[in-house]
């Protein structure tokens, strides 16, 4: 008798014990999240998984799990995975999943095959290295869905931090919070001209006071955006200054040349305004009432 | 020949280039620019490049040279419309343009221009 069939055989024979057995272990293991999942899904579960499995043990063998015939149970292995990883398991927990299915297949199959020590050692050999192998998938799996939420966090986070807000006619300002490092400079120069080109605007204020430290590189970075504001036409103002700051600059030689420098926004602003021809007043609140 | 129009509008020269700039061009358009600012006695060029979307260092450079012989005969520059593409290009290529003026259109452009001439005739 083949080995694979062998082993559907005793899956096909044996499903519902081995299934309660393997449904036990799980509940009795330390690494169960009976806060993350409910009982009836993890039934639910483990009783797909068993079936994927036996269907496809008997069509494609133990051997080769890049056949067509394990597709099925990868996909259904990738989907639980996913999910675990989101709800918060940890990726040993996850496998265990897979892994304490060793347990009942290996008690059913000594029962079965108890007189034969030579065959049993096999078919033990290759169930194992197919839960290893399968395991091995759900971690990858579970790295994958991990992966691609770092991914697409740093997306959101280059969107998110370089918001650039119009002030007033013909002034934009740039809030920069967190350090630069070459790619935002690109996100940031890049968004900012498009923003200038957009509004018309004459004075763009970049604001540094979110930027925690500035050495020579993010210098260079932030000379750059001026001068290629420059070009487009506008005049740019830097404001956000803070006094360590300031020290750091001139310690480090770094020449900021003739670029407009602030120690606040309020400041820039009120430079802006008067470049741009435009005054704020108080209302003449205090006059009023003295009349 | 293609020859790049040189707009006469009263003391400006108006300069729009909407073709893609090469080389022989560029220096074609070097030319004509001298000769019609000292024929014109013109006291400021615009030099409109909204519609030039790539450029290199050469085109770069010829931008600052026109810039530079238009001040020997006395008239400023101004460039206006540059493309946020091409200014990031021309600052990574290092050639931030020092000393030429900008403006963001034409209309602000020519705004600058008589800002500077009302300055430098009081």
């Amino acid at each position: 008798m083949k080995s694979s069939s062998r082993l559907a055989g005793v899956i096909k024979n044996h499903e519902k014990e081995i299934l309660a057995d393997w449904i036990k272990e799980q509940l009795a293991s330390t690494t169960l999240r009976g806060d993350l999942l409910k009982e009836s899904e993890l039934r639910e579960q483990s009783r797909a998984f068993l079936a994927a499995v036996q269907a496809a043990v008997q069509k494609g063998g133990t051997e080769d799990l890049a056949g067509p015939a394990w597709a099925d149970v990868k996909q259904l292995l990738a989907e639980i995975s996913r999910a675990r990883s989101l709800a918060g398991f940890s990726p040993s927990e996850t496998a265990t999943f897979v892994l304490s299915l060793k347990q009942p297949l290996f008690s059913r199959m000594t029962a079965e095959l108890k007189s034969n020590a030579a065959e049993l050692g096999e078919e033990l050999w290759s169930i194992t290295l197919l839960l290893d192998k399968l395991g091995l998938f759900t971690i990858e799996a579970y790295l994958k869905s991990r992966e691609s939420v770092i991914e697409r966090q740093q997306t959101e986070l280059l969107e998110l931090s370089t918001p650039v807000v119009e002030l007033w006619d013909d002034i934009v300002a740039l809030p920069l919070v967190g350090t630069l490092d070459s790619n935002r400079t690109q996100i940031v120069m890049e968004t900012l001209l498009q923003k200038i080109v957009q509004t018309g605007a004459s004075i763009a204020i970049i604001d540094i006071t979110g930027v925690p430290t500035v050495d020579t590189l993010v210098a260079q970075h932030l000379l750059k955006t001026v001068a290629a504001t420059r070009l487009m036409g506008a005049d740019c103002i830097i404001s956000g200054i803070r006094p360590q700051i300031a020290q750091t600059i001139v310690h480090l030689g770094v020449n900021l040349g003739e670029v407009t420098t602030k120690a606040s926004l309020a400041d820039a602003f009120q430079v802006a305004l008067k470049r741009t021809g435009a005054t704020i007043g108080k209302a003449k609140a205090e006059a009023a009432g003295a009349v | 020949m293609e020859r790049i129009p040189i707009l006469k509008m009263g003391q400006f020269l108006l300069v729009t280039i909407q073709v893609d700039m090469h080389d022989q061009l560029a220096i074609t358009l070097q030319d004509d620019l001298t000769n019609r600012i000292a024929k014109e006695r013109s006291r400021g060029v615009l030099l409109d490049i909204s519609a030039l979307d790539v450029v290199d260092s050469f085109i770069g450079r010829m931008i600052a040279n026109i810039s530079s012989m238009a001040r020997v005969l006395d008239a400023q520059t101004v460039v206006v419309g540059m493309q946020p593409a091409v200014a990031i290009t021309l600052v990574e290529l290092g050639l931030p343009l020092e000393g030429v003026h900008t403006a963001l259109n034409v209309e602000k452009g020519m705004a600058l221009l008589r800002r500077q001439l009302a300055a430098g005739a009081t």
